[in-house]
C-alpha cells in the first residue's frame, strides 16, 4: 500500500507541475485588461518601435552614422522623448519589419508601436486586432516608369510588366486601377523593396508602383534619378500613420497626443531652437500646451506634465520633421505645398489638425 | 546434488519486487506519464494560442477563404479574375504554380543528379573533377543565396531590350523577363489525330508481340522496332490527313512593352526551377554515387568476365542493384525540393506560399492561413512519400 501511495504522490506532483505551467498563461490573459503597454514600456525603460528600415526619407539606416533616420523614425524618437524625457541610445530600439510581418509583430507584442508607412484601412482596423493613430502623412499610390519609354500616363501602360511589394494595399490598388482601365499587364510581386527596385532598374519591369512618397525615396536612391519618371495619376488614398494594439486606450492616448503635439507646436510656431524661449511665455494656451505652471496637461495621460517640451527638444515640430527628412531640400524633394498640399497645417489649407489642448 | 545455494540468495529470489523496480509497473507508469505530458503540452500550446488570440481580439476564421482575392496572379493560370475569384481559387492557382515547379524540378534534379553521380565515379579526370566541384559548391552554399544569384545573374546576363531577345528556332524568344515560345493548341478536329495515333500504337504493339512470337518459333531476328514505328507513323499520318488541320499555333509577337501571344516561362519560374534542380541534384548525385559504390565490386568483375561492356555493366548489373539503396534517401531529397519551392517568394514567384501570405496579410488571418498552408505542403509531401514507398516496395528483393 505504501508503494502505491508513493506512486500516487509522484503522479500528483507531475500534475501539479503541469498545472503551475498552465497558470501563467491564464494569469497573463487576466492581467491584460487593466495593465497598459505604457507601464510595460516605462518599467522596461525602452520603447520598441517597428519601422520599415528600407525607405529613404521615412526610415532607413544612415550608412555613415549607422542610425535609423527619417520621418517615421523621428516620430519614434518623439514618442521615446515623451515617455522618457529624452532619447538615448538605450531607451529606443528600432525593429525593421517587412510588409508581411509588421502586423504579427504588433499583435504579439514584439513591437510597442508600428510607425512604418502603414495605410489605415477599414479591414485592417476591424480585423487585425490593431488600432490606428492620427495620420502623419497623407499619401497616394503612384506609378513610376523609365523615362526612355516615353510614357506620360497610366493609360499607355497596356501590356506592361509592373513590379510591386507583396502583402500591401499597393498590389490591390494597382490591380483595381489596371482592371478598371481594361489594360493587360504582368504583376511581379516581391517581398523586399530593395528587390523590387533592383528588378525595376534592371528592366525586369517597365513600371514600379508604390506610395508616391516611397517612389520619391526610391527614385532618389536610384543610380540615375533622371532616368525615372513618376506618372501623374494618384490611384488611391494612403493615409499613413502609427498603429498600435487594439483595446489599450491609455497607450493609444500617449501615441496620439505625441503626434498632436508636433502639429500643435507648429501651429504656435514653437521650434527646436526657440522652445526654451516659449517656456516663459505668458500666453496661457502656450503654457497649457507646454505643461508649464500648475495646470495638469501631460500628466493627464500618464506622462510628464511637460512632455511636449521634451518632444520638441528631441525632434522639433511637424514642419521641422518634414523638411528635415522628406522636404524640398532633401534628396526626396517632396514639396509640402505641392500637389494637393494635404500635409500642411489646416491653417495653410492642409489636413493637419490637432484637437484642443485643454 | 545435495549442495544448496546460500540461503540469503533464496530469500531474495522470493522476496516481492518493490513496485518502483517492477518492470511491468514501470512500463505502465512511464506510458501514462508520457501520455499525460504530451496531452498537457498540447493543451498548454493550444490554450496559449487561444488566450493570446483572445487578448488581441482576433478569432480564427476560415470564412476569409470565400472572400474575393484582390491581386492579379500573372504567373500560370491566366483566367484568374482578380477582385471576383475567391481566395480559394487564388490558393489553387498558387498551388498549380508550385506543382509546375515541383514536377519539373523533380524530373530535372533526378536526371542531372544521376548523370553527375555517375560522372563523379568516372575514370576520366576531367569529368570526375567537374562533378566533384559542382557537388561541393552547390551542396555547401545556402539555397536562398543560390536563388538570388541565379535570378539576378540570369537577369543581368540576358538581353535588356526585348527587341534584342535571343531568338531560337520556333521562334523562341529569351530575354530577362521570360522565355516566350509558340503555343500549340488542338483544334476541334484534333481528336482525329489522337485517334489515329492511338490506333497506330495499338496495331504497333500487336505487331511487336507477333514478331516476338515469330522469333521464339523460328529463331529469326524479331526486328520489333522496324515494324512498330511504321505502324505508329501510318496511324498518325492518317489521323492528321483526316482531321485536316489539327493544330493552331499561337506565335509570340513583340508589342509595345512585352511579348503577347504564345506561352511564356517567367524569369522567376525559370530561376526558381533551375535553382531547385541544381541544388537538389548535387545531393542526389552523392546518393547515387554512394548507391553505386555499395554494389560489391565482385559483381562488376563478374560482369566484365562475362563480356559485358562498361555501359552494359552499369545499365544491367550495377544500377538495378544500386537503385534499392538509392530510393529511400532519394525520397528525402524529393521532399526537400517540394518544401524548398516555398523560397520562390524571395524572387517574386507567385506560388501557393506567396498567395497564402498575401491573403494572410490582407485579412490578418495568419493562423488560419498557416494551417491551410501546412495542410497543402503536408499533402504534397505525403503524396511524394506514398509514391516513393510504392516504388521502393516494387524494387524490393523478391525471394523465390
Amino acid at each position: 500500500m505504501q508503494r502505491i501511495a508513493r506512486s500516487l504522490v509522484f503522479t500528483g506532483l507531475a500534475l501539479a507541475l503541469v498545472a503551475t505551467l498552465a497558470l501563467p498563461v491564464a494569469g497573463r490573459a487576466l492581467a491584460q485588461d487593466d495593465a497598459s503597454l505604457l507601464d510595460t514600456v516605462i518599467s522596461r525603460g525602452r520603447l520598441i518601435c517597428g519601422v520599415n528600415g528600407q525607405v529613404p526619407g521615412f526610415s532607413f539606416l544612415d550608412p555613415d552614422t549607422g542610425e535609423m533616420n527619417g520621418f517615421d523614425a523621428d516620430f519614434c524618437r518623439a514618442l521615446a522623448a515623451a515617455i522618457f524625457g529624452e532619447v538615448t541610445a538605450d531607451n529606443l530600439e528600432f525593429v525593421p519589419t517587412t510588409a508581411q510581418e509588421r502586423f504579427t509583430a504588433l499583435q504579439t507584442g514584439q513591437i510597442d508601436v508600428l510607425i512604418r508607412n502603414t495605410t489605415w484601412t477599414l479591414s485592417r482596423d476591424a480585423e487585425l486586432g490593431i488600432d490606428f493613430g492620427p495620420t502623419t502623412y497623407y499619401d497616394g499610390q503612384g506609378v513610376m516608369v523609365h523615362a526612355d519609354m516615353g510614357v506620360a500616363s497610366l493609360d499607355e501602360l497596356d501590356g506592361a510588366s509592373i513590379c510591386t511589394l507583396t502583402g500591401t494595399t499597393t498590389e490591390l490598388n494597382i490591380t483595381e486601377a489596371m482592371e478598371a482601365r481594361g489594360l493587360s499587364y504582368e504583376l511581379v510581386p516581391f517581398e523586399q523593396s530593395s528587390e523590387t527596385l533592383a528588378a525595376f532598374e534592371e528592366r525586369r519591369c517597365d513600371a514600379l508602383t508604390s506610395d508616391q512618397s516611397q517612389l520619391a525615396g526610391l527614385r532618389s536612391s536610384s543610380a540615375d534619378p533622371g532616368s525615372i519618371v513618376v506618372l501623374p495619376e494618384v490611384i488611391s488614398k494612403e493615409p499613413l500613420g502609427p498603429a498600435y494594439i487594439q483595446g489599450d486606450s491609455r497607450w493609444a492616448d500617449v501615441v496620439n497626443w505625441v503626434v498632436y503635439a508636433t502639429f500643435t507646436a507648429e501651429e504656435f510656431g514653437i521650434t527646436q531652437a526657440n522652445v526654451d524661449d516659449f517656456l516663459s511665455s505668458t500666453d496661457e494656451r502656450v503654457q497649457r500646451f507646454l505643461g508649464q505652471g500648475d495646470v495638469a496637461s501631460g500628466s493627464l495621460i500618464g506622462l510628464d506634465n511637460d512632455f511636449t517640451v521634451n518632444v520638441i527638444r528631441a525632434v522639433g515640430n511637424y514642419g521641422e520633421i518634414y523638411e528635415r527628412t522628406v522636404g524640398i531640400d532633401t534628396p526626396l524633394g517632396l514639396d509640402r505645398s505641392g500637389g494637393l498640399g494635404l500635409n500642411q497645417l489646416w491653417t495653410d489649407g492642409g489636413l493637419l489638425y490637432a484637437p484642443a489642448w485643454r | 546434488m545435495t549442495e544448496h545455494r546460500p540461503s540469503t540468495f533464496d530469500k531474495s529470489l522470493h522476496a516481492p519486487v518493490p513496485l518502483w523496480r517492477d518492470i511491468r509497473v514501470i512500463q505502465i507508469v512511464a506510458q501514462v506519464a508520457f501520455l499525460v505530458a504530451v496531452v498537457a503540452a498540447g493543451f498548454l500550446l493550444i490554450n496559449n494560442l487561444i488566450n493570446n488570440l483572445e487578448a488581441s481580439k482576433i478569432s480564427i476564421d476560415f470564412g476569409v477563404l470565400e472572400r474575393p482575392f484582390g491581386t492579379k496572379i500573372s504567373e500560370g493560370q491566366l483566367d484568374f479574375n482578380p477582385g471576383e475569384s475567391s481566395n480559394w481559387k487564388a490558393l489553387r492557382a498558387g498551388l498549380q504554380n508550385t506543382l509546375r515547379v515541383v514536377v519539373v524540378g523533380l524530373a530535372g534534379a533526378t536526371i542531372l543528379g544521376v548523370l553527375v553521380g555517375i560522372g563523379r565515379l568516372s575514370t576520366n579526370f576531367l569529368v570526375r573533377s567537374v562533378a566533384v566541384t559542382y557537388i561541393e559548391i552547390f551542396r555547401n552554399t545556402p539555397l536562398l543565396v543560390q536563388l538570388y544569384f541565379i535570378y539576378r545573374g540570369l537577369r543581368l546576363t540576358l538581353p535588356e531590350s526585348l527587341a534584342d531577345s535571343y531568338r531560337l528556332p520556333g521562334p523562341v524568344f529569351i530575354n530577362r523577363r521570360a522565355i516566350n515560345f509558340p503555343l500549340v493548341q488542338g483544334t476541334d478536329t484534333a481528336w482525329l489525330l489522337y485517334a489515329g495515333l492511338a490506333a497506330g500504337v495499338t496495331v504497333g504493339i500487336g505487331l511487336w508481340i507477333w514478331r516476338l512470337r515469330v522469333q521464339d518459333r523460328t529463331g529469326q531476328p524479331a526486328h520489333t522496332v522496324r515494324w512498330f514505328v511504321p505502324a505508329v507513323l501510318i496511324g498518325a499520318a492518317a489521323g492528321w490527313l483526316a482531321s485536316g488541320d489539327p493544330f493552331t499555333v499561337d506565335y509570340p509577337r513583340l508589342e509595345t512593352f512585352n511579348f503577347a501571344g504564345g506561352d511564356r516561362l517567367s524569369a522567376e519560374y525559370t530561376a526558381l526551377t533551375l535553382g531547385l534542380i541544381l541544388y537538389t541534384a548535387a545531393f542526389i548525385a552523392d546518393i547515387v554515387r554512394a548507391g553505386i559504390q555499395a554494389v560489391p565490386y565482385g559483381q562488376i568483375e563478374a560482369a566484365r568476365a562475362q563480356g559485358f561492356s562498361g555501359g552494359q555493366t552499369l545499365r544491367l548489373i550495377v544500377l538495378p542493384q544500386a537503385l534499392r539503396l538509392i530510393i529511400p534517401p532519394l525520397g528525402n531529397q524529393y521532399l526537400n525540393l517540394a518544401k524548398n519551392s516555398s523560397l520562390g517568394i524571395a524572387i517574386g514567384f507567385f506560388d501557393v506560399y506567396n498567395v497564402a501570405n498575401v491573403i494572410s496579410n490582407q485579412t490578418g488571418q495568419s493562423v488560419a492561413l498557416f494551417a491551410v498552408m501546412m495542410l497543402i505542403y503536408l499533402g504534397i509531401s505525403l503524396t511524394i512519400s506514398a509514391i516513393m514507398n510504392a516504388v521502393n516496395y516494387s524494387m524490393r528483393l523478391r525471394s523465390r
